[in-house]
């Protein structure tokens, strides 16, 4: 014992003095810290930012928007007639024609801003940082929330005009200024926006990437079939207020007695948001990491 | 300063931990010992929140860790299961830990630099190795210039040279007045770092004792020696408080009750080459397999006997 803390002194010195120099030597004027929500707040956008994911999936979502829409434009502009399923689009429509494949891009990136700290282990830093937990759940969630209400935003702002010029002219024409297209437009953001915070929500849930994915396809894609299988009279009742259909009004520029008005359907989404939310803050708070 | 309360973590059937009192005091290293499976990762886990206790309590600096302002400036954890995103850069890690308190860049450029990460701070931390993936974990755990610095088995899977340098970073850290709080299911490594040592067994607090009592109280601080003249050494040492053993024939004398020096000394006076002259730190492990004997989760059971029985 005695020989082997004499050896140990000399290297110890020099960790002592690396030390030393720095400016945040503990006893003596220590920097006085603090974690605000502000601050979470901005260290979760910089965690979205440094993984290459976060690109990827949010260059894709933005990718399939745009290249969609363009690409079922020139479809309706060069078929011109009654030949096939978008026979009976708007300009609108047509736009946001690949909305349903960048809502699964930002949902599973949603699952991924959470569970997937779970996956890695990340989570313990991120609560040992932040012990109170639910500021950071908010903190994904505004952030990510944000995020994809701005790249769908842009999407659809980006995809209309060169949409609304390929279709020029057809039944299909559509201006920003005529009834209900400035409000799908920005119902198309505000859908993706929410999307991304359900996916987030539910990878704060279920804790696992496969796990949150399977739910938050399962919800967008699955249960709106399987809607068909209840009695008529509940199925229109009853699949309106789903998310993807409460979503749909928030965006389509027509309504009727089988979905909601775009109010309706933004609260109802809004609902269902809170409720995934609500979920994923107990779950959160209560169970252990 | 870390002070637990009848701390005690359950999974159904099962005790992870115990009805556990102590106190981790400042300024020195505090080992926490006990096998595998004896609850300290589970304590370590509620010391910072992540587990809560079924009962009982544990405060860091006099409040629960998330009643702090600045938690990770209380208490700064390494703990043993990975806790960083593989596909970010250890600086980026780093840099988002410290948005939270609002722990400057220069910080964080700091710490990368005492953990010695310059090369490879740019790098995703998924393709470290084990050793730089320590120590990102302790540049994690230094990041907020913490009071308490707590370090769950961190030289596990480390090279000598990093174990080395984990013993120097940890007996620096208490130098400087902060409390460390380190364990390992190894004594031997303990007793090189720590003056204060926790043994845990089966979730129970077994021991909270110092390095020097343990021994003490464990058939002493002895030294093996060897020389020509067995007899003759045995002769010269022996005195009020000495105990000498050694087999006949045999070039070995054990000695307790007089330190290594004190042997070279005393033999050198009357001209007696040593061959050999050690402190038998053995001892201490076998403190420690005596103390934990009971709380040993699966026994290699013959292994344990034969090193029981050699005490």
């Amino acid at each position: 014992m005695t020989t082997m803390t004499a050896t140990h002194s000399t290297p110890q010195n020099t960790t002592h003095t690396t030390t030393e120099t720095s400016p945040a030597a503990p006893q003596h004027a220590r920097p006085r810290y603090k974690v605000t929500g502000l601050r979470v707040l901005r260290s979760e956008w910089s965690k979205l930012w440094t993984l290459r994911s976060t690109w990827i999936t949010l260059g894709l979502g933005l990718a399939f928007v745009i290249a969609f829409g363009v690409i079922a434009a020139s479809q309706y502009e060069s078929g011109g007639g009654p030949n096939d399923d978008l026979s009976d689009s708007t300009a609108l429509g047509l736009s946001l024609f690949g909305l349903a494949f960048a809502q699964l891009a930002i949902g599973i990136l949603g699952v991924l801003v959470t569970a997937g700290e779970y996956s890695t282990g990340m989570i313990r830093s991120t609560l040992a940082a932040v012990p109170r937990r639910l500021p950071v759940l908010w903190s994904k969630s505004a952030v990510f929330g944000a995020v994809a209400l701005a790249v769908g935003t842009i999407g659809a702002f980006v995809t209309f005009p060169i949409v609304s010029e390929l279709v020029s002219g057809t039944a299909a024409e559509l201006s920003l200024s005529d009834d209900g297209v400035l409000r799908g437009l920005l119902g198309a953001g505000l859908y993706l926006g929410l999307i991304a915070v359900i996916g987030t929500a539910l990878g704060a849930l279920f804790r696992s990437v496969a796990g949150g994915i399977a739910v938050l396809v399962g919800v967008l894609l699955l249960v709106p079939g399987l809607t068909s299988l209840l009695p008529n009279s509940w199925e229109d009742e009853v699949s309106k207020y789903l998310p993807s259909s409460a979503g749909e009004s928030m965006y389509a520029l027509t309504h009727d007695a089988a979905t909601l008005s775009p109010t309706a359907g933004l609260l109802v989404l809004l609902g269902w948001t809170a409720l995934a939310l609500a979920g994923a803050a107990y779950r959160l708070k209560r169970t252990d990491v | 300063m870390i002070e637990a309360q009848q701390l005690t973590k359950r999974y159904g059937e099962k005790t992870a931990v115990d009805r556990l009192d102590f106190v981790v005091k400042p300024g020195t290293v505090t080992g926490f010992l006990g096998p595998n499976g004896a609850g300290k990762s589970t304590t370590m886990r509620m010391i910072v929140g992540l587990d809560a206790p079924s009962s009982g309590s544990v405060k860091v600096n006099g409040k629960r860790y998330d009643r702090h302002s600045a938690p990770l400036q209380e208490i700064g954890a390494l703990l043993e299961a990975k806790s960083i995103h593989p596909g970010r850069s250890a600086f980026d890690h780093l840099m988002a830990q410290a948005h939270t308190h609002g722990i400057p860049r220069r910080r964080v450029e700091e710490v990368i630099e005492l953990t010695g990460l310059q090369a490879v701070a740019k790098k995703r931390a998924g393709a470290f190795s084990l050793g730089m993936g320590q120590r990102l974990g302790i540049a994690g755990a230094l990041l907020g210039d913490p009071a308490t610095v707590m370090l769950d088995e961190p030289v596990n899977g480390l090279d000598p040279d990093g174990v080395l340098w984990i013993r120097n970073l940890l007996t620096g850290l208490a130098q400087e007045g902060r409390t460390v709080f380190v364990s390992s299911h190894l004594m031997s490594e303990m007793a090189l770092v720590a003056d204060h040592l926790i043994i845990v067994g089966r979730g129970r607090l077994l021991a909270d004792t110092t390095v020097q009592d343990l021994v003490r109280k464990h058939g002493g601080d002895a030294v093996t020696v060897a020389s020509g003249q067995p007899a003759r050494l045995r002769e010269i040492l022996s005195g009020p408080g000495v105990e000498i053993s050694g087999e006949i024939g045999s070039e070995h004398l054990h000695v307790s009750g007089l330190s290594a020096r004190a042997i070279g000394l005393k033999a050198a006076e009357y001209g007696i080459p040593l061959f050999e002259l050690g402190s038998r730190t053995v001892s201490l492990e076998q403190a420690f397999m005596e103390l934990t004997h009971d709380a040993v989760e699966y026994h290699g059971a013959t292994i344990t006997d034969t090193l029981g029985s050699a005490a």
